[in-house]
């Protein structure tokens, strides 16, 4: 059994609850041993890098400090030095603080400075960060996968969508490449849906635009949803919760803005696998999408309950919830 | 003049006499260059005082040593004076030691009693600080003085020149360079990989500027090279040991089966017209064309024998067949020829090896080999060329369509540290070249895609100002993806290249039919074996190293080698030429000379130190050193070592010592470096 | 007559150049920068996905900080449109660390208070006191108090987003917190500190 330290990442719980329930769908079948990182913290995303730097990177630093503490446990039976990170964006911080810890040991120095303060260190280049999907491919292999496929997904034509932060920067050159890597779709591949060839892999889904500069997200979801679409995909599976969510949650405003009416499912990769295991698409979270994935499952025979399928929105105009606790930064953000 | 005055010190004949060396010292301003940080005046007070003990009788300042008032000084003190040993303080040794060896020599001193003590490189460049320098340099100089008086007279090796040469290749560079030495008298043996002689230029079209056809401007020289009676062609051949020194090289070739007898073969090509197999043709047509498992690449091949290709004739693979041995008038085929080993004694050789395109599948974002209609510079060049397989038709990967539009993207695979770091030189010129031809026989809008346009040659800029006059729409910037996924109705079905127009600042999509990549530049796969095989080095790029980069740019550090054509580095045409004819030139001199002087500066063995334990005998990076099984020890060959030290250094039992670099040297020089050797105060 | 005007404008020079910007925001961005090794070629300006909405391309923005133009560099709307999609930067022939040297601006924008639109500050900040507050991010203390502020027409039309995603679960109501907040809130105050020394 592969024993590796998880970080889940604060969307694991949430938007990208579909993804965590399949993985813990698919790990018993792999044989795959994961171990939850104690009391881990979020990444920053890609927000916090944009204000502070030394805070951003021992934000990150401290995730690193408590796996690097559990890698070898005491009781001295499966350690392991490997990070498996399922989000792209969680991913690519972790990965990038190593490095960067390394390639300006004056950052190293002072991130450890601020750790210190915690009664936390980390020595950089300790740990082995990878993707989940990283894992599966070249530790768990097409192979053993293939061979775990009771319902192949023939007749799925799937759209496979790497996004951007999982193969660049690629600070340990993990991919095949950095433009249109074969991952994604060798292991689709290994669940017999029919990938087709797609150009935009690892374009942008628009990232944190979609909320401060929507107009422009729209048009990166549109020229990915469009293209899928064109290409006769019934789905696009991708690796990240970020992409899932602004493709999934944010089509409907896209078409809206374009007065276009497009529909186009994104599952995340790990629910087509669990299909593709014979697990119920309860199990793995199918109907958690807002673009249902319902018509496109059953070209393969897979029927999804139609309970599932969202409610309509409440009509009356009413404002979400809104949290009362903010103090603590009132005053600073006043600007102009 | 010199011969006039026996020299006292040649005459001595055991170093165990200790007597006092009249050493003469001389430091040098170069200027401002060691003066302005070094106080030279005082550095040769000093000597002349300090060091006086240690048989300083002079010690000297001047301006510019190296000039021939400087010369003449040192060799009027060695005649009036009778100095016994020199020390120059000035530059390193690596530019004007030569200099002062022979003005030594040429006042009867023998050169090797001149030391060069280097206060500019070591000193006076390094530092700032003038008190220090000035300090620094009277060390300096004190452990050449001590050094200087260990040495020891050595003379000359002389040995004779094989007047043969080996020209490696048989591109444009390898061609000139055999044609220029056997004109002038001198045998040849002109060594080719391919089955033909041409290299890269045999396949392109047109070149630059001047547009004249390729082949008909190198097929006369191939012709030439191919009837010459003194050059000897072998072709489908590879060099697989060197062995030997300037003047005496011994080559073995592997002469690869052709299965062909050349005696019999008459070159009429039925055998290739009746081979049933069909292969794609990877080398000569860059994979856009087919050729036979029996063939001769192209028309006009020189020589016109073809060859049979192992991997893909049916015989070979399934034991029957044999069309082409049904057909040939002559009897020519020879299922059973075998590959044969020649051995050949040259005095010189020249490496014209070439290059290899950069495989254009790694820049995966601009969709070669992905993307159909995305072409390399050479798939273009067959694609152009009336031979080639479209009859010079320039269309789309479909054999059919002419494009509409075309893009040329320059720098693929050169300036980018992803790749490879250098600019590959004449992808600009061949970008336009593209660009021309493009829009001369289809119409095109033509586009091309630049960083910086490189046009410095004669006549190069004057070919760019025809091309805009011509209507090609440039634009300044990296292309930064070519995709097939539209965005919007024109784009469909097209390719889209996506950049910023840097002139502009706006980034900007244009649909294109066709892409066609200006690819770089880069040493062969194999160019590090081949350079260990003959000796020689590669920069950090892979190409080979030359010996100087401005004064020296075909030789090597190994005397004997010379580099030609882009086998030193990227290059056009007409620069090939110029270095295959520059190194005929040095090849001419060094055969004339009918001898060559050799550095005494080589190591020795001590046999009775020796202990057998052959540790040197794989460090030498000359093969100058071999184990006498007869006596269990090893022995230097003095006219293969180059005097490098690598064996001195590694000898455990301290049993080899170099001449000019004994332990008695070294050791003095520290000493004196660290000023242990001055006059008592 | 023309109009009499300064004579350092009228002669073309309409600033002072701070040449020491480059070097600045190369020391401010982490990892080695390479940022003066930029030769202008456009590649950045070419890849990037979100070039049309940007007032300047990267590659303008490195001529500017070269020229030392520090406001203008600084109102740019280009580092808060960067989706840091990393195409640029390994595209880049001279391996300018791009996505991080735009983290790098957004930070000085904030600390000169020069950019021009507060809505991606905001958010970045909004994002940050949630992480500082509770350990982990929280999606709809975000949401509702970002959308408020900035978007509030943009809500109506996301009201079948907002409650499909509550109604899947895909939204929690209520924050998680890490167990040592404590630990978290003495690094970062640390780091703080750390920063501001640097």
């Amino acid at each position: 059994m592969n024993k590796y330290l998880l970080y889940p990442g604060c969307s694991m719980e949430s938007s990208g609850r579909a993804y965590g329930d399949s993985i813990k769908a698919i790990v018993e079948p792999l044989d795959l041993d994961f171990e939850e990182i104690n009391d881990w913290n979020c990444c920053g995303a890609t927000e916090y890098l944009g204000i502070n730097l030394i805070p951003a990177y021992s934000l990150i630093a401290r995730n690193l400090a408590l796996a690097a503490k559990q890698m070898n446990p005491v009781n001295g039976t499966g350690g392991t030095h490997t990070v498996v990170a399922p989000c792209s964006a969680c991913y690519l911080n972790l990965a990038k603080a190593d490095y960067y810890m390394q390639e300006r040991p004056s950052l190293g120095a002072k991130v450890n400075e601020a750790l210190n303060a915690g009664g936390l260190e980390y020595k950089a280049g300790t740990l082995d960060v990878r993707h989940l999907i990283d894992i599966l491919v070249y530790d768990v292999g097409l192979e053993k996968i293939r061979s775990k496929v009771v319902h192949p997904l023939n007749g799925l034509k799937v759209v496979p969508y790497m996004g951007c932060m999982l193969p660049r920067p690629d600070y340990q050159h993990r991919w095949t490449d950095h433009e249109h890597p074969t991952e994604l779709d060798d292991l689709l591949r290994a669940l017999g849906a029919d990938v087709i060839d797609y150009p935009l892999t690892t374009e942008c889904c628009g990232g944190h635009m979609t909320q401060i500069g929507p107009e422009t997200a729209f048009e990166l979801i549109r020229r990915l949803i469009s293209d899928a679409d064109e290409r006769g995909a019934h789905l696009m599976a991708t690796v990240c919760p970020m992409c899932q969510m602004n493709i999934d949650a944010y089509q409907h405003e896209t078409n809206q803005f374009f007065g276009t009416d497009y529909h186009m499912p994104v599952l995340f990769f790990t629910q087509l696998m669990g299909i593709a295991f014979g697990k119920h698409p309860d199990e793995v979270g199918i109907g958690l999408e807002l673009v249902s994935a319902r018509n496109a499952l059953a070209n393969i025979g897979i029927e999804v309950p139609v309970t599932q399928e969202p409610a309509a929105p409440r009509k009356k105009d009413e404002g979400l919830p809104m949290p009362r606790r903010w103090t603590k930064h009132e005053g600073k953000e006043a600007v102009r | 003049m010199s011969d006039t005055r026996s020299n006292p010190v040649d005459k001595r004949s055991s170093p165990v006499e200790k007597k006092i060396e009249r050493v003469g010292v001389y430091v040098c301003h170069c200027g401002s260059n060691i003066a302005g940080t070094v106080d030279v005046v005082d550095v040769a007070k000093w000597a002349g005082e300090k060091l006086k003990h240690q048989g300083v009788v002079v010690a000297r300042e001047y301006k510019f040593m190296c000039s021939s008032l400087g010369q003449e000084l040192i060799q009027k003190d060695i005649k009036e004076l009778g100095l016994t040993r020199v020390v120059v303080a000035a530059c390193s040794p690596h530019l004007h030691e030569k200099t002062f060896r022979t003005a030594a020599k040429n006042a009867g001193l023998n050169p090797y009693l001149v030391e060069l003590a280097s206060i500019r490189e070591q000193v006076s460049w390094v530092h700032s600080d003038k008190t220090v320098a000035t300090a620094k340099a009277k060390a300096v100089v004190a452990g050449a003085v001590s050094r200087v008086i260990e040495n020891r007279p050595l003379d000359e090796i002389k040995v004779p020149i094989n007047p043969n040469t080996l020209v490696v290749g048989g591109g444009i560079a390898g061609i000139q360079s055999a044609l220029e030495i056997a004109n002038a008298g001198f045998h040849v043996y002109l060594v080719e990989r391919e089955p033909s002689i041409g290299g890269h230029m045999a396949q392109f079209d047109k070149t630059f500027p001047t547009l004249d056809c390729s082949a008909c401007i190198l097929t006369p020289r191939m012709v030439e090279a191919g009837t010459h009676p003194n050059i000897t062609l072998l072709t489908w051949s590879d060099v697989v040991n060197v062995s030997g020194y300037v003047g005496n090289f011994h080559v073995t070739i592997k002469k690869k089966a052709r299965f062909v007898n050349e005696e019999l073969c008459t070159g009429c090509g039925i055998c290739q017209e009746k081979c049933p197999k069909k292969v794609i043709d990877e080398v000569y047509e860059a994979g856009l064309g087919y050729r036979k498992a029996v063939y001769t690449p192209f028309a006009q091949a020189v020589p016109n024998f073809p060859v049979m290709d192992k991997e893909n004739c049916t015989y070979f693979i399934k034991g029957t067949c044999k069309a082409c041995e049904k057909f040939c008038p002559t009897g020519a085929i020879d299922f059973k020829q075998e590959d044969q080993l020649i051995n050949v004694d040259v005095g010189n050789i020249v490496l014209a090896t070439g290059y290899d395109l950069f495989d254009a599948r790694r820049v995966s974002n601009y969709g070669y080999g992905r993307l159909p209609n995305v072409f390399t510079s050479l798939e273009f060049e067959r694609l152009s060329n009336a031979a080639g397989p479209t009859s010079g038709n320039i269309v789309l990967r479909d054999g059919k369509t002419t494009p509409k539009n075309v893009g040329i993207i320059h720098c693929v695979g050169s300036r980018d540290k992803n790749f490879n770091n250098y600019c590959s030189v004449i992808c600009c010129m061949q970008g336009l070249k593209f660009a021309h031809l493009v829009h001369e026989r289809t119409g095109a809008t033509v586009y091309n895609f630049y960083i910086d346009m490189r046009t410095a040659y004669k006549a190069y800029d004057e070919f760019y100002q025809r091309v805009l006059e011509e209507g090609t729409l440039f634009v300044r910037g990296k292309v930064a993806e070519v995709t097939n996924a539209a965005r919007r109705e024109s784009e469909k079905g097209k390719l889209i290249i996506q950049v910023e127009d840097t002139l502009a600042g706006k980034q900007r999509r244009i649909p294109v039919d066709m892409v066609i990549l200006s690819s770089g530049l880069q040493p062969r796969y194999d160019a590090k074996e081949v350079g260990k095989m003959f000796g020689i080095s590669c920069s950090t790029d892979g190409w080979f190293t030359e010996k100087h980069p401005k004064l020296d740019p075909v030789a090597t550090m190994t005397e004997g080698i010379y580099i030609v054509g882009c086998a030193q580095g990227p290059k056009d045409i007409p620069s090939s030429v110029a270095q295959g004819a520059a190194a005929s030139a040095r090849v001419l001199d060094k055969i004339l000379q009918k001898e060559v002087t050799l550095e005494p500066i080589k190591a020795s063995v001590d046999h009775e130190k020796c202990s057998g334990c052959k540790v040197c005998n794989g460090m030498c990076p000359f093969n100058a050193i071999a184990f006498i099984e007869d006596d269990k020890v090893s022995d230097i060959n003095p006219a293969l070592c180059q005097g490098c030290g690598t064996c001195v250094a590694a000898c455990p039992a301290g049993a080899i010592s170099g001449t000019g670099f004994s332990d008695a040297q070294i050791i003095a020089q520290i000493d004196g470096l660290l000023l242990r050797n001055l006059e008592p105060a | 007559m023309p109009q009499m005007t300064d004579e350092r404008v009228r002669a073309g020079m309409n600033r002072e150049e701070d040449l020491s910007l480059l070097n600045e925001v190369s020391m401010k961005t982490a990892g080695v920068s390479h940022l003066e090794m930029c030769i202008q070629c456009g590649t950045c300006g070419g890849s990037c996905p979100v070039a049309m909405d940007m007032e300047h391309t990267p590659r303008m923005l490195f001529a500017m900080l070269r020229a030392g133009m520090r406001d203008e560099v600084l109102r740019s709307n280009t580092p808060w449109l960067c989706v840091s999609c990393y195409h640029c930067v390994v595209r880049c022939p001279q391996e300018v660390h791009i996505a991080d040297v735009m983290y790098t601006l957004k930070g000085m924008a904030i600390h000169a208070k020069l950019y021009t639109n507060a809505t991606a500050p905001h958010f970045s900040q909004t994002f940050v006191d949630m992480v500082e507050a509770y350990g982990r991010s929280y999606e709809m203390g975000l949401a509702t108090r970002h959308y408020l502020r900035h978007f509030p027409l943009r809500l109506p039309g996301m009201m079948p987003m907002g409650f499909g995603m509550i109604t899947k679960g895909r939204m929690a109501v209520m924050p998680k917190r890490i167990k040592q907040m404590d630990q978290l809130t003495a690094i970062l105050d640390r780091a703080k500190q750390l920063e501001l020394n640097s």
